[in-house]
């Protein structure tokens, strides 16, 4: 938002800029100052029903021992403290050790992904921004993953990262031979790599749209301006175009980063209820501790801890960043 | 000026990877959706031993897909449809008034769209439980339980990219609109509405998609009758046999309408996006 916008909302809407006068005149400027709260109410409503209350509920139940025996009446369980979260953290226990396992595993997968998506996005983009034969096709083509239901798509990665009858192990081990034996995809180590690659091939079109939309943003004269002086294709994409894209970028970044590190539907689609070590997320991870371990209490202790964390990342990385200022200003 | 050969060779190859990339899991889809069962259980074939369509019979019967479908549309149309008429008030709002709490207001929206589906999960769950002991009213298991949980994800997205859609609006249009006699609601449907539908429409499309996608609430807080595609998939594994076939063609019989959707609706999705999110 503009500062000319709120100046100019501003003088509409403070009651001493409006001219004292007749009673209809002020029910008319009451009914203004009230209009927004009004515009404002169902969503207000909403977020206090499904983010707030839950948020606090959250908050309390973390400090309760919340085991199956309780679910009924949750308010009756006993309290606990700070056990649940004493237990979360204490590296040397299992149950605090899975839980730094899970979070530097959801970090590296995090990084990687984030980083690939936005790679093959922006080159797709910088690509596609000139016309040529294929160019509307190809954008099609590319939103398909995207558009896809994360199901649909999972589960048919599922199928071809099957040991006996997928399509990885049939064009790696027997049409190339590239491996000894067919290799587990799903269990062990490789996991990792599968849900790397499941997570890529999803989310790359996103970076693939949004960079597209911030190159409409580059006034086209730049370019011709800087074909005058003699730049090249390649000397355009690295003075030009990357730089333009800055604040886009820091946008993009941001959301990418918090979708994949809060990813559930994809590593639960692709391993079921319990993932492999190597491919534990840590959403997958809180979801096993509060419902097949039947642990709420200790479930909401890690819940509360990944909510600290994301703030104190997202806090940083928006002061960082001048598109930061600018939204939270909004 | 032509783009140098260097670049071309680069673009051509970089594409064409990225497309066979994109491809292979559509290929995979299709064609297994059109083998018999015995060519999707044993070393996997790249083209069918034979063509059948056996699949796409199969699957209704198998699993109730038909319902499934049916409880998929009713929750995510009606959590669109939710999403997008709350997001266009309170965005209005925020766009075009000054008001005490605003900034609160856009500071919370923007934060909650960072958290974890996970973190709304547990007390949500606990929540419809004890209302239900409490009331009798069932959110626990129903579809207006799900939808209220699917505007978790849809709202706070929604809410932020319409403002910054509203935003790009130029206030002479309200004002034109004031001179002309409308009110402050007139001016929003007959000047901002209009004047906004790429906005709208990429927001409603995102709220669909996230919705008729949505695994996690699904699995948790649905019964038997009111499952979800995305949970009802799983039913087409037994302990015995796993129907690749017919998981392909249920597959592809619910992306269809969506990703068809998508692609008419992706021109919207650009404009949107540049106006709302990216500017």
């Amino acid at each position: 938002m503009t500062t000319t916008t709120v100046e100019q909302a501003v003088r509409e809407s403070t009651p001493g800029a409006a001219p004292p006068g007749t009673p209809r005149r002020r029910a008319g400027r009451l009914r203004r100052i009230g209009l927004p709260y009004l515009l404002l109410l169902p969503a207000l409503v909403l977020e206090l029903l499904v983010h707030l209350v839950p948020m606090a509920v959250g908050i309390v139940m973390s400090f309760k021992q919340l085991t199956q025996f309780h679910i009924r009446d949750w308010g009756a369980a006993p309290w606990s403290g700070l056990d649940n979260y004493s237990v979360s953290v204490d590296f040397d226990a299992p149950v605090g050790e899975a839980l730094l396992h899970s979070f530097l595993v959801t970090v590296a997968f995090t990084l990687l992904s984030v980083g690939l998506c936005w790679l093959i996005g922006t080159a797709a983009a910088i690509c596609l921004q000139d016309s040529f034969r294929g160019r509307g096709l190809l954008r099609a083509l590319f939103l398909v993953p995207y558009a896809l239901p994360v199901y649909t798509a999972v589960i048919t990665w599922v199928f071809m990262f099957q040991h006996d009858n997928g399509l990885v192990n049939h064009v790696l081990h027997d049409q190339l031979g590239l491996t000894d034996k067919p290799s587990f995809w799903l269990i062990g180590d490789n996991s990792f790599f599968a849900l790397l690659t499941v997570s890529v091939w999803k989310g790359w079109p996103f970076a693939f749209l949004i960079v597209m939309a911030g190159l409409q943003n580059i006034p086209r004269e730049l370019y011709e301006a800087a074909a005058l002086d003699g730049a090249g294709t390649w000397q355009q994409i690295r003075r030009i175009t990357l730089p333009s894209l800055r604040p886009v970028n820091q946008v993009l970044v941001l959301v990418l980063f918090l979708w994949t590190f809060n990813d559930f539907n994809t590593p639960y689609v692709l391993f079921g209820k319990a993932a492999p070590q190597a491919a534990d997320l840590i959403s997958v991870h809180i979801y096993q501790a509060s419902f097949v371990t039947w642990n709420f209490g200790t479930g909401s202790a890690m819940s509360v801890l990944l909510l600290l964390f994301l703030l104190v990342v997202t806090g940083g990385y928006l002061a960082v960043t001048s598109r930061g200022r600018r939204t939270a200003d909004a | 000026m032509a783009p140098p050969r260097s670049f071309l060779w680069t673009r051509r190859i970089f594409l064409t990877v990225l497309a066979g990339f994109v491809l292979l899991p559509v290929y995979v889809m299709v064609s297994s959706s059109l083998k018999p069962l015995a060519d999707v259980s044993g070393q996997f074939r790249w083209l069918p031993s034979e063509l059948t369509i056996r699949p796409y019979i199969d699957i209704w019967s198998t699993v109730p897909l038909a319902r499934y479908f049916v409880n998929s549309l009713i929750v995510a149309g009606a959590a669109t449809v939710c999403s997008v008429v709350i997001a266009v008030f309170a965005a209005y709002a925020v766009s075009r008034y000054s008001f005490r709490g605003k900034r609160v207001f856009t500071v919370t929206v923007l934060s909650t769209q960072m958290f974890p589906g996970i973190l709304f999960l547990l007390p949500l769950f606990l929540l419809y439980v004890n209302i239900g002991n409490a009331t009798g009213i069932a959110l626990f298991g129903s579809r207006g339980g799900l939808i209220l949980t699917y505007l978790t994800f849809s709202l706070p997205f929604s809410i932020w990219m319409l403002i910054g859609y509203f935003d790009s609006i130029p206030r002479d249009l309200d004002e034109a609109a004031k001179v002309d006699g409308c009110g402050p609601v007139g001016a929003l449907f007959r000047v901002i509405v209009p004047a906004a539908v790429p906005g709208i429409v990429a927001v409603a499309v995102y709220a669909f998609m996230t919705a008729w996608g949505e695994v996690l609430f699904a699995s948790v807080m649905t019964n038997d009758t009111t499952r979800t595609l995305a949970v009802g998939l799983q039913g087409y594994s037994t302990l015995n046999d796993v129907y690749w076939n017919q998981i392909m063609a249920a597959s592809l019989v619910v992306s269809v309408p969506v990703v068809a959707g998508f692609l008419l609706l992706q021109r919207y999705l650009v404009t949107g996006l540049t106006a709302g999110a990216v500017k």
